[in-house]
């Protein structure tokens, strides 16, 4: 077990992760954060929190995707849907898509098929606190990354959000 | 996670857990048929039959949405104006269908058992969409759903079945599924149409007292007086059953309390329920139709991730 990010380097690493939001958004006007469930949720929780203290005037709309019913392996393994909120438009708008772990890029293709379904954004980044480059299975990319590791496929990277850390194991 | 079973051929063959799943399944779907476009692409691999032997509305109506909204490939079979009717077998006109790569099978028949006669001879998962007096479990499902949405929770609420039990596959899945999920249950209507052996083959209250009935439940599920299953006259007129057991405004009243009422629908209305009752803010009827959609997109959906398990 190799630690990835402990506990300050995790508080560093959102609250350099806000200030790059904040340069490129601010003053947030057409911006809505949509926080990948359930991990992903996670991570946009804290970083919302952040954005709140650095800036307390910023509103942003905030909502929660679960992409479930949109996975390009469903006839093989079935994963427990949990549930999406997001009640504002995306119309539009420029969408910051959150996630803990960016590995093969399959969630993040569903992801987008689902985003789409609520309308049609004028922009969508992508935002990790990990991302496992050289893993990828399809042709994507994050705008807004915490921190780049190599790993192989037999490892795995876990978020706790109790300590807080990130660890590979 | 999986459901326990490969078909939904009766809520009797299921565990509480995939009762749960279905339910939880449930609540994600009703949200995807709130957004703008209310579809996902999860069974576009799946191709579904819709083998209706009996006549039917919102069942049928719901199941094809259903699979539409599920981006799955369907076919409609309705017995009338098909070969059923120059006497093709059952497993012969599905044996035919399944020949032309038919994944899943929705059927309803007015024989009971016809969905588990056709599970042990052909390979394609099967859900039953009622089965003559037996089972219909994806109705089951959606009315405990409706509570659960209404009520929070199933667990320890008084739910009456009142009607024609005898002849009513709602009320058998009903109570299967309300035992299993930890409700009490009170069947109510005439000792014509409540079958002597209920109380001790269900573990259910019987009552021929509607009033009581009503002042006891927090949920009242009505059914209708199938008229087409009586062979011989088991109630004087429906005039007279509606005066002895109809739902009225006037009895709900006398009850002062909120009662939930449900019906699976068609409504017989002034037979087994009052207009003023079926149109009333006691009434979910239309919340269980929306409801049925999504409880039938989870069955579907958690069905079709069995399939390749073998």
């Amino acid at each position: 077990m190799k630690p990835i990010l402990s506990s300050e380097q995790l508080q560093l690493t959102i609250q350099r992760l806000c200030y790059q939001l904040i340069e490129n958004h601010y003053p947030f006007t057409d911006t809505v954060v949509v926080g990948l469930q359930p991990r992903g949720v996670l991570l946009a929780d804290r970083l919302l929190k952040q954005m709140q203290e650095l800036y307390p005037q910023i509103k942003l709309p905030y909502g929660q995707l679960d992409i479930t019913f949109y996975r390009d392996d469903a006839h093989k393994e079935l994963h427990k849907a949990n549930q999406t909120t997001i009640n504002f438009s995306i119309e539009n708008k420029k969408v910051i898509l959150i996630d803990d772990v960016l590995y093969t890029g399959r969630t993040v293709r569903a992801a987008m098929d689902a985003l789409i379904d609520f309308g049609r954004p004028a922009k969508v980044e992508l935002c990790v606190l990990v991302d496992r480059r050289f893993n990828r299975q399809l042709p994507i990319q994050p705008d807004y990354t915490g921190k780049a590791i190599d790993s192989i496929l037999s490892q795995k990277v876990t978020v706790d959000w109790q300590k807080p850390e990130v660890l590979l194991h | 996670m999986q459901l326990s079973t490969k078909h939904l051929l009766g809520i009797k063959d299921l565990q509480a857990t995939d009762i749960q799943y279905i339910l939880d399944t449930a609540a994600q779907f009703k949200e995807v048929l709130q957004r703008p476009i209310k579809k996902v692409p999860s069974l576009r691999d799946v191709t579904i039959v819709n083998l209706f032997y009996e006549n039917s509305t919102r069942t049928r109506i719901s199941f094809e949405l259903a699979e539409k909204r599920l981006s799955a490939d369907t076919i409609n079979f309705t017995a009338s104006g098909s070969s059923a009717a120059k006497g093709e077998t059952l497993l012969d006109t599905v044996n035919n269908i399944l020949s032309m790569k038919v994944d899943m099978v929705v059927m309803r028949h007015s024989a009971s058992g016809a969905p588990h006669f056709l599970a042990q001879h052909i390979p394609a998962a099967i859900v039953n969409a009622g089965d003559g007096i037996n089972e219909h479990p994806t109705q089951a499902l959606l009315d405990a759903f409706s509570i659960r949405e209404k009520l929070g929770t199933l667990q320890g609420k008084k739910i009456a079945i009142i009607g024609d039990i005898m002849h009513s596959r709602v009320a058998l899945s009903n109570i299967y599924l309300l035992k299993k999920m930890g409700a009490e249950v009170t069947v109510a209507g005439p000792p014509t149409l409540i079958p002597k052996y209920m109380r001790d083959a269900f573990d259910v209250n019987v009552s021929y007292n509607i009033g009581e009935t009503l002042k006891w439940c927090d949920v009242a599920n009505v059914l209708r007086i199938q008229l087409e299953r009586q062979s011989q006259p088991l109630f004087s007129s429906l005039r007279e059953y509606n005066l002895a057991y109809g739902i009225s405004r006037k009895l709900l009243d006398e009850v002062q309390k909120d009662i939930v009422i449900m019906h699976p629908g068609p409504i017989n209305r002034g037979v087994e329920l009052d207009s003023d009752v079926a149109d009333s803010n006691h009434s979910i009827i239309l919340q269980q139709v929306e409801n049925g959609v999504a409880v039938r997109m989870a069955v579907l959906y958690l069905l079709a991730g069995k399939r390749n398990e073998n």
